[in-house]
C-alpha cells in the first residue's frame, strides 16, 4: 500500500513559481492497477517519478506500508519503473538487460539465470535473449522493458506511457497483455497514460488529475457515468452539459429543472452549490425521438454517421447544443433528417450534477 | 548544398578565391616544409634532389632522441591526468542538479583556451621557481603538472559533449534498478562514455606534445622535448633535420585528429 499525503513539487519561486504537484493525497492499494490520468503537463509524470525517487517533493510524505519513501535513495526504494523511452542499456543485449536488476540485488548466479528465463518466456522474448537492444523492433523493447522490471520482484511497478510509442493494434495487445500480467503476477501497477480508453480499459481505479492536482478517483465505471466535475466530465468521453437548477434534495437524489422547464431526477454529487448548477449527460445515454413529451426540445442540425454509431446534433431551444449517440443498425437508414424538429430524452438518475 | 530559398553562398562575388587564398595560405607552407623533408642537399629552400638523409641524421641524433622520448612520456602522463580530472569535471557539470556558480565553475574549467599562454607561462614559471627552491626537486614533475593543467579543456569539451549527448534515463534505469551510483558509473555510464574519454584523451595528447610556450618556461635545463629542441635548432643552423622532425610529428598530430574524428563519431 502506497499512501501519497499532502505532496506538493514547486519549481522556481516568486511570480515563475509552477506546482507541478499541488497537494496531492492518494493511497494505492495492494494488486491494484490504478491509473493516473490526465493531459500532458497535469503532473502524473512528476507523481510517478516522486514515487520512484527520481523527484524530492517540496512538502508532503509518500510511504509505502508504512516505511517512508522519501528517505530512501531510488536503488532502495522496492519500486522499479517502466520507462516511456524504455531506457534499455544499448551496450547490453536483451538478457543482460534483463538480468541488470537481480546482479544488482546480489542474488545467485543460478537464481538470476533461472529468474530471467522466466520473465523472457513471460513476455515471450526467449529467443531474442542474445540480440543488442537496437536490433530489436519497438514492441519487443517495450516487453523487454516490462521484463527487466518485473524481473525484480518489485512490490510495485511504475509504468510511465510505456505504450505510447506503439501503434495501434500493437497497443491493444499489449494492453491487454499489461492486465494479464498485473493480475498472474499480483504486483501493484502504477500506470501513467494520458490515453483515456486505455485507462478505462485497464485501471481498477482511476485518479483523473490535472494541474498538478487531482480532480478524482474512482473505477473507471464510476469516473464514466458519474464526473464529479467538468473537467473530469469533459476529459473522458463526450459529454453534453446543460443548465439546471436543482430543485429538492433527497436520498441521495436531486430533483432538478432544465432549461425547457421539464423536471427530472438526478445524481448529487459533494460539494455542489444550491441553484443553477451544470448537469452532464453522455451522448449514447439519452435518445433521440419525436418533439412532444420530450425533456428537451430542439432542432436536429447535424447527422455524423460513424460506422458503429450515428451522432446526431441538435440545437436546443433556448441555444445549448445536445449530441444523441444511437448505435447503428444493418442496412437501417436514420428516420429523421436534418432541420426535423426532434425531443431528447433519458431516464431519470441519467444526469449528473457537476461541482464546478 | 543548395538551400531552398535559392540562396548559396557558393554563387557570391569572389568566394571561390578567397576559398583558396585561405587554403593556399594554410597548407601551401606545409606542403613546402614536407617536400623539403626529403632534400638531399643542406637546404630548406633550394631543392637538391630526394632523400631520407634527414630523417636518418634526426634518427641518429641523441638529443631528438630524448627529446622524442621526454615528449612522449610528458604528453602520455599529461593526457591521463587531464583526462581523469576532465571526467570528474564533466561528471560534475552534467550530472548534478545545476548549481549556483555553474557558468562560473564551467569558465574556470575552460580557463586555459582563454588566458593568454604567456601569462600561464610566466606565472607557472615564477611559482615553479619558488617551489624549486623551497623542495629542491627539478623532474619532469612540473611540465607534467602544468601540461595537465593546459590540457584539462581539451579533454573535457569532447567528455562533456558525449555525456550531454547520452540519455539520463539509463542511469536514472540503473538506479531504480537497485545499483548505486558507482555501480550506475562503472555499469552504464563508462561503457558507453569511452569514446568520449579516449577521443579527449588524444586531443589532450597531441596538445600536449605540440606545446612550447609554457614548455619553454617551465623546463628545467636539459629537459628539451621535441618542439623546443626544433626551436633551440632554429636559433642555428637551420637543415632540412628540422623538417624531418616536423614532419613526423605532423604525421602523429594528423593521425591522432583522424582518430579522434571516428571515436568521437562513433555511437556505442
Amino acid at each position: 500500500m502506497i499512501e501519497v499525503d499532502g505532496v506538493t513539487k514547486a519549481y522556481g519561486s516568486g511570480k515563475t513559481r509552477f506546482l507541478a504537484l499541488d497537494n496531492v493525497t492518494v493511497t494505492i492499494r495492494k494488486n491494484e492497477f490504478f491509473t493516473l490520468l490526465g493531459p500532458s503537463g497535469c503532473g502524473k509524470t512528476t507523481l510517478l517519478r516522486v514515487i520512484a525517487g527520481f523527484v524530492d517533493p517540496t512538502s508532503g510524505t509518500v510511504t509505502m506500508d508504512g516505511a517512508d519513501l522519501l528517505k530512501l535513495p531510488p536503488y532502495a526504494r522496492p519500486v522499479n519503473t517502466v520507462f516511456q523511452s524504455y531506457a534499455l542499456f544499448p551496450h547490453l543485449t536483451v538478457r543482460q538487460n534483463i538480468a541488470f536488476g537481480l546482479e544488482m540485488l546480489g542474488k545467485p548466479r543460478a537464481e538470476i539465470t533461472q529468474t530471467v528465463d522466466e520473465m523472457m518466456a513471460l513476455v515471450q522474448m526467449t529467443k531474442m535473449a542474445d540480440r543488442q537492444t537496437g536490433q530489436i523492433s519497438g514492441g519487443q523493447q517495450q516487453r523487454v522493458a516490462l521484463a527487466r522490471a518485473l524481473a525484480p520482484k518489485p512490490k510495485v511497478l511504475l509504468l510511465d506511457e510505456p505504450l505510447s510509442a506503439l501503434d495501434f493494434k500493437l497497443r491493444k495487445d499489449m494492453q491487454i497483455e499489461l492486465k494479464r500480467l498485473q493480475t498472474e503476477t499480483g504486483i501493484t501497477f502504477i500506470f501513467v497514460t494520458h490515453d483515456q480508453e486505455e485507462a478505462l480499459t485497464m485501471s481498477d481505479r482511476i485518479a483523473v488529475m490535472s494541474a498538478g492536482a487531482i480532480r478524482q478517483i474512482g473505477s473507471p465505471r464510476d469516473i464514466y457515468d458519474h464526473p464529479a466535475e467538468r473537467f473530469v466530465a469533459d476529459f473522458i468521453g463526450d459529454t453534453n452539459f446543460l443548465p439546471a437548477e436543482i430543485l429538492s434534495e433527497a436520498d441521495g437524489v436531486v430533483q432538478v429543472r432544465l432549461g425547457s422547464g421539464a423536471e427530472i431526477a438526478a445524481r448529487p454529487v459533494e460539494g455542489a452549490g444550491r441553484g443553477a448548477v451544470t448537469l452532464a449527460v453522455r451522448p449514447e445515454h439519452a435518445t433521440l425521438g419525436p418533439e412532444a413529451g420530450a425533456l428537451l426540445p430542439g432542432t436536429l442540425r447535424n447527422i455524423v454517421y460513424f460506422g458503429t454509431d450515428t451522432h446526431y446534433h441538435v440545437a436546443l431551444d433556448g441555444g445549448d447544443s445536445f449530441v444523441v449517440r444511437a448505435q447503428n443498425q444493418p442496412d437501417r437508414a436514420s428516420a429523421v433528417a436534418e432541420g426535423d424538429r426532434v425531443g431528447i430524452t433519458f431516464p431519470p438518475g441519467v444526469g449528473q450534477v457537476l461541482r464546478d | 548544398m543548395a538551400s531552398s530559398s535559392g540562396f548559396d553562398v557558393r554563387r557570391q562575388f569572389g568566394f571561390t578565391t578567397i576559398a583558396l587564398a585561405c587554403f593556399v595560405m594554410l597548407y601551401l607552407p606545409v606542403v613546402l616544409l614536407v617536400v623539403y623533408s626529403f632534400n638531399a642537399g643542406t637546404s630548406v629552400a633550394i631543392w637538391e634532389g630526394f632523400s631520407l638523409r634527414w630523417y636518418r641524421s634526426a634518427w641518429e641524433n641523441v638529443q631528438v632522441q630524448e627529446a622524442t622520448v621526454r615528449s612522449l612520456v610528458l604528453a602520455f602522463w599529461a593526457s591521463l591526468i587531464s583526462t581523469s580530472v576532465a571526467v570528474m569535471a564533466a561528471l560534475a557539470t552534467t550530472r548534478t542538479r545545476p548549481f549556483k556558480g555553474y557558468s562560473a565553475i564551467f569558465a574556470m574549467i575552460n580557463q586555459p583556451l582563454m588566458v593568454p599562454e604567456i601569462v600561464t607561462a610566466v606565472a607557472l614559471l615564477i611559482v615553479f621557481a619558488a617551489v624549486k627552491v623551497w623542495t629542491g626537486y627539478t623532474g619532469l614533475g612540473y611540465l607534467v603538472l602544468a601540461h595537465s593543467a593546459f590540457c584539462i579543456p581539451f579533454a573535457y569539451l569532447p567528455i562533456r559533449a558525449r555525456l550531454q549527448g547520452m540519455d539520463l534515463s539509463l542511469e536514472q534505469a540503473a538506479s531504480d534498478l537497485y545499483a548505486r551510483p558507482w555501480q550506475v558509473f562503472r555499469r552504464i555510464t563508462l561503457p558507453q562514455l569511452w569514446p568520449g574519454i579516449l577521443a579527449g584523451a588524444m586531443l589532450a595528447f597531441v596538445i600536449s606534445l605540440d606545446d612550447v610556450v609554457i614548455t619553454e618556461f617551465v623546463k628545467s635545463a636539459g629537459q628539451d622535448t621535441l618542439p623546443t629542441y626544433m626551436l633551440g635548432q632554429l636559433r642555428r643552423v637551420v637543415t632540412p633535420e628540422v623538417n624531418a622532425i616536423s614532419t613526423v610529428l605532423l604525421a602523429i598530430s594528423v593521425t591522432m585528429v583522424i582518430a579522434f574524428f571516428f571515436v568521437s563519431r562513433m555511437r556505442k
